[in-house]
This record gives structure tokens, sequence and C-alpha cells, in this order.
């Protein structure tokens, strides 16, 4: 038995064996830069034919549309940037985005608007924002946000994008979405989707951008003209085989996945809320996907709190850390009107296809503990 | 073992290590704002955790941003409103590193805190005290001075009897990165480029000064901005050169005056500090004061008057900057009894 608890699968999940298999004969014998034309190259590229045509599967999309990158961030910087460089104008997304949504928002002085109470996009805000601003050329709206696990109803968001404005594209970050959705269910949506490897048994480093037919952006990497000169630079083949692999898998578990999960899940929350007083769900589970535990603990500081877990074992998380690696409040629990004070106790437990019963009998155990010493040391 | 990123507290932690010590590497991040390497700019919070990796031990950072603000920068911005001249460092040490650190160490059961400070913690028939540390030229006791009691007795200098050479020597002997890094200078939340006149400029607003002469009465001349007036300062009043060297000798806030005059004005046969943080029991009578980090001590009269203390000089000294910190030693001038603050 592992002597660590991970409880941070929507940090990064462990790489799936079967991706790990997929992706080493392209770190040996299968060396060949796709883009050559001799044999081995027409073998990478085969590689890389092929995994574009498991992906697109799964996102239910043509192959053509999906677009590889190095990641979640780079996914999400250029669904931003690249439209507002190609189209002109501005963006927009809600306030309780990831910060690669975020900060290039920002970076083009786009519109940020309000948030629920659970972390999704408020409706009304965005459908004022779009009224007052003609110039929004991408609406950004996460599937599913990773600090607190609420899923957006994206058809919804479409339906509001679509009537008020029709010159905009709309792109979801769907980084934290894979394990917990059927993307064939986003995806149509959408123009534009991003997804990051890691976060569902794939290696870091490599990601999808889904381009729809028809939609177009400034590329943010040129050279080569690799990816239909919409990315370019020489294919990370051994990534990309791994992340395809990583994907279809998931895809065939979710179904039995996500009972296994969202029960584990359920018992985490509810016995924490049972035992100790003071634990705030932050969202309710109906609002929620199945791996993610997010609660507030009153009177508790979650810098020392996540210490102490560290310290039994267990590997958990709170808000993002800054570039020094410290904690920050969470501008998503702000977004959702969570008071300060509470934000600072917050603690995300995510749970993934490695977790355990016996992770929760030990993530719980070390929490209650963990909380009981503060809250004793603090009377 | 707060780990800043310097030399000193990456030899602390070996020093500790060496000692038997289970230790953990503690980074405080306290400045969100421009730096140039202030105790927690990203490059120098790098330089910790590589020590710290180097070692083998954990390294964390820790968000006191709030605390830093609400203690250590507010205070100082406030302080200039009044006209007092406030030794932020100090603050940070009282409020952060010897408070809320040592508060956070406690609460997650560990049982002592170091810092590299080159000063010593002695005990003595169970009373304790900080010491000059054994590096003249480096002391820093002053700045460390108000630890009372419960505090001395769990924390930790673990340079405090290694001269700054030696502390570079074991560095190098480490192979830390550390070794060679220059020490850190002023206040960490003001850059050399835009200097406290833009820190402070952009934070509240300056007034007019009117420039008089002390003796007499006449209008000299009118300064900048009264918020950047320190009592004994010479340059930057708005006086023309050339003539008699001419000191700040009062500063008067509520009617936006400055009074200059020769140096000698500044001479008082007393001082007067107040919020005094004793070291274990109040103490009268003859002491050694020290006015500034690196400055000599003076012998002085003390009398203590309710929370602060009345100092009477042997022989006339020149006037404290309000906001100052004053440091009492024994008359060895090896051991702190206490600080405040100049009135």
């Amino acid at each position: 038995m592992s002597p660590f608890t991970y409880l941070d699968h929507a940090a990064t999940t462990p790489m799936r064996a079967e991706a790990v298999a997929a992706m080493l004969p392209y770190l040996t014998e299968r060396f060949a830069n796709p883009s050559g034309s001799h044999r081995f190259a027409r073998e990478a590229r085969t590689a890389v034919d092929d995994a574009r045509e498991v992906v697109a599967e799964v996102l239910g999309c043509a192959p053509g549309e999906v677009v590889f990158t190095s990641g979640g961030t780079e996914g999400d910087n250029t669904a931003v940037l690249g439209t507002v460089a190609r189209g002109g104008g501005t963006a927009l997304c809600p306030a309780a985005e990831h910060h690669a949504v975020l900060a290039p928002v920002e970076h083009v002085h786009g519109v940020v608007v309000g948030s629920t109470a659970v972390g999704t996009v408020d409706l009304d805000a965005l459908a004022e924002a779009l009224r007052a601003r003609p110039d929004v050329r991408v609406v950004s709206v996460m599937a599913v946000n990773n600090e607190v696990g609420s899923v957006t109803d994206l058809a919804a968001v479409a339906a509001v994008v679509r009537e008020l404005a029709p010159q905009a594209a709309l792109h979801t970050d769907a980084v934290q979405a894979p394990c917990w959705l059927d993307l064939r269910t986003i995806t149509p949506l959408v123009d534009l989707l991003s997804l990051s490897a890691h976060k569902f048994g794939g290696p870091k480093g490599v990601g999808v951008l889904v381009a729809r037919q028809g939609v177009a952006y400034e590329p943010m990497v040129i050279g080569g003209g690799q990816e239909r000169e919409r990315r370019s630079g020489t294919h990370n083949v051994g990534g990309i085989v791994a992340l395809a692999e990583a994907l279809r898998a998931t895809d065939v578990e979710r179904p039995t996945e996500l009972p296994r999960l969202a029960a584990l899940r359920d018992r985490l929350v509810d016995t924490l809320v049972a035992e100790l007083p003071g634990v705030h769900e932050t969202v309710p589970r109906s609002h929620k996907v199945a791996g993610s535990a997010h609660v507030c603990i009153e009177g508790i500081e979650n810098e020392a709190l996540l210490f102490l877990l560290d310290e039994a074992g267990v590997c958990a998380s709170a808000a993002s850390a800054c570039a020094a690696g410290a904690m920050e409040p969470s501008h998503v629990l702000a977004a959702m009107g969570v008071p300060r004070d509470l934000g600072l106790g917050a603690l995300r437990l995510t749970l993934g296809r490695t977790t355990t019963d016996a992770d929760v009998d030990r993530g719980l155990e070390a929490v209650v503990e963990a909380v009981h010493r503060l809250r004793r040391g603090r009377s | 073992m707060a780990l800043s990123g310097g030399v000193d507290s990456s030899v602390a932690a070996a020093e500790l290590l060496a000692a038997g010590h289970e230790v953990v590497g503690i980074t405080m991040r306290l400045w969100g704002g421009d730096s140039d390497t202030g105790c927690c700019s990203v490059a120098d919070v790098d330089d910790a955790r590589r020590v710290a990796q180097q070692l083998g031990i954990d390294h964390l950072v820790f968000n006191f941003t709030d605390d830093f603000h609400a203690h250590v920068v507010d205070p100082y911005v406030q302080a200039h409103r009044d006209g007092i001249t406030p030794n932020p460092c100090i603050e940070c040490n009282r409020h952060l590193k010897f408070h809320r650190l040592s508060e956070r160490a406690d609460l997650l059961g560990f049982d002592a805190v170091a810092t590299g400070h080159h000063a010593r913690i002695v005990e003595h028939d169970g009373v304790w005290r900080v010491a000059r540390g054994h590096d003249p030229q480096k002391d820093q006791s002053y700045v460390v001075h108000m630890l009372p009691q419960r505090e001395l007795a769990r924390t930790l200098f673990p340079i405090g009897h290694l001269t700054k050479a030696e502390v570079r020597e074991r560095a190098t002997a480490l192979r830390l990165r550390t070794a060679a890094k220059p020490d850190s200078q002023d206040v960490c939340f003001i850059t050399s480029t835009g200097g406290r006149t833009e820190f402070l400029g952009t934070r509240i607003p300056f007034r007019r000064a009117s420039v008089v002469d002390a003796v007499d009465g006449t209008v000299l001349g009118e300064a900048e901005s009264l918020e950047m007036i320190t009592l004994g300062q010479r340059r930057g009043i708005g006086l023309p050169g050339g003539g008699p060297k001419r000191y700040v000798v009062d500063i008067d806030h509520a009617t936006a005056t400055v009074r200059v005059g020769d140096e000698s004005m500044l001479d008082v046969d007393e001082l007067r500090v107040g919020d005094m943080a004793w070291s274990h029991l109040p103490v009268e009578g003859e002491v050694r004061v020290q006015c500034s980090a690196h400055g000599a001590t003076q012998v002085a009269d003390a009398r203590v008057t309710g929370s602060g203390v009345q100092l009477a000089w042997r022989s006339p000294q020149r006037r404290v900057a309000p906001g100052q910190s004053v440091v009492l030693y024994d008359l060895t001038d090896t051991y702190v009894l206490g600080g405040g603050i100049a009135r």
C-alpha cells in the first residue's frame, strides 16, 4: 500500500499504463519526425493521424478540427488571443475562469462578467455584457471549474451567445471535463475547445485545441506550418499518441467510473460535514462533477491545514499558488461571493481513477485530525 | 527555519541540521509588489527552495501578505503622514517573523523557530536574553531586540556565533548557491529605482513645507514634500548650496514648518522612549543605548515611565528622529535589556 494518499487529481492524475505503453515506442525506436519524407517519418505521421482520429471520435468532431498543442494553457491562450488577433474586437469570460483564460482576456482589455454562487457564468450578466459590447469576438466559458468542480450549462451559454453575439466565437476550456462528461455533448455547442492530456491519464506537455470547421484564428506559434498552419513546431509524437490512448480509455471507462467515484466523494464530504462542525460544502453536488469535493472550513487557514495533511501523507490542495509558491486567496471563491475569511479555509480534495475506499478513509482521518489539532491550538 | 534565499539563513539551516535538528524551511511571502531583491521576490524564493533541496529538507512558502500590509506597510505609510520616521524591518520582525510565523509554527507542532540573524540568545538563571552576534560589523541584536521571554525560549539564531566571513566560508564549503550572494539592503518593498519618494508619492499626498531659520524664524525657502523630511537631514530641503551647513532641527507637522539650524541645535540631554518591549523585567539606572542599526552606544540613566522610559544622557547627544527604535543594552554592551520607539 502506498504511503501516500493522493487526493489531488484535478491538479494532475497519474498516467494510465496503456498511455505509457503507447508512447514508449515513439520515444525509442520510432523516433522520427513525422514531417519528414522517409519511411520512418511516415510511420510517425501515421501514429499522429491515427491519434487524431481517436480524439475526434471521442470529441464528436472531424479529425481535421483537432489541433495538437502543448497543453491547456496554450489552447486557452490561442482561442482568446488568436481569435482577437484575427478578427479584432475583444474577448469576454466569467470571473471564475482559470487564469489561462482570464490572463489573455485581461491582456486584450476584455470583459469579465460575474459568476453565480456555484461558480458558473451568470447568464443574465453574460447577456447584458454582450448587448453592451458588440465588439466581443470571442466568449470563453469553462466546462468544469477546476477549483470547485461546478459544471456549466454550455447549451444555455451557447444559446445566449448565438442570439446576442452571432459574430463571436464560443470557446470552452474543457480541461477538467474528460473524466466526468461525455465530450460529444459539448463539442457541438462550441467553436473552440481546449483539453490537456495530463488531466485524464496522458502525459504533461500535450493537449488539444478543437477548432470547428470555418473557425479561424491567428496561430500563436508560427514556423514550419504543422497542424495545417494552425500550430507550428515538430509534433510531440509520443505525447500525442499517449493523449489519444488516455482519452479513449477514459471515454470507455467513464460510465463505470462515474458512479463509483461519486459514491466515494459523497462518503468523503458527508463524513467531513458530520464529524466536523463548521464545514461548508462549497457547491451543491447537483451542480458539480463526481470526483470533486470542495469544502470551506471555518476558522482554519488552509496553508496550515495542507501542511498537516502533507505531514500525514495526504496530498490535497486549496486554491492556486502564485509564482513564488505561496497560497493565494481564491479568485473563484471571491467571484462566487464566498466571504474572504471562509475562503481562506478552502480545501479541495479531488478523486480519480486510482482512488480507493482506503484513500477516502485515510483522507478523512487526516483531515479530521488536522482540523481538530488546528482548532485546539487556537483556543 | 525561516529561509529568505540569502546566505545567512542558508547556512543557518545547515548549522541546524548539523546540530541534529529536524528542519523544515519556510519562506514567508510578504510583499506582492515591486521589489529589488526583497525577501519575497520569486528569484529569492527559488534560491531558498534550491538550498532546501540541496540540504535535503522540505521547503514551504507561507503567504503572510495580509499581515505584512496590516502591520508593516500601512503603518509605514501612516507614520510618514504623521511626521514619524519608522523602521519597517523591526516591525516586520516583531509582527511577522517572531509573531505570525512562530504562532503558525506552534500550531503545526514545531518546537522552535530559527532565523539567520547575526545575534545570539543566551540563558542565565532562567532568564533569556538577546546578545550581540559574534561579528560586530554584522550584529543584528538591535533589530531583534523585541523578543520577550516566551519567544526567546523557542527561537534559535544558528549563525550568531559566526562572523559573516565564516558564514560565507561555510556556504562555499557546502557549495550553496547563495554563497556569494550580496547581502540584502534597505527596505524590501522600496525599489532602488523609485525609492521612498515614488513609493510614498503614490500612497499619500505630499505637503509643501516652509523652511525657516530655527533661531529667528526667517523664511529661508520651501521644500517639496514635508513627509519626506527627517530630523537631522541636511540635503534636499530646498536650500541653496554654499551657505553654512544647516540641519533639520525640528519639524512641525501641524503647520508644515521645517526649522533648520546648525548641528549643535540637534543636541539634547534627554530622550523619551515609548512602547518599551522589555526582554525580561524593566531596568532602571545606567544602561548603554543604541539608536540606529549600526550606531555606537552611549551611556544614559534610564527611568521607567509607564510603558516607556526616560533616558538622561551622560553628555548631550544628537536628537533621535521620532519613530526610530531605541535599544537598551547592559553596561558590558552585550545583552539586550529591551527597546522601544523614540518619541
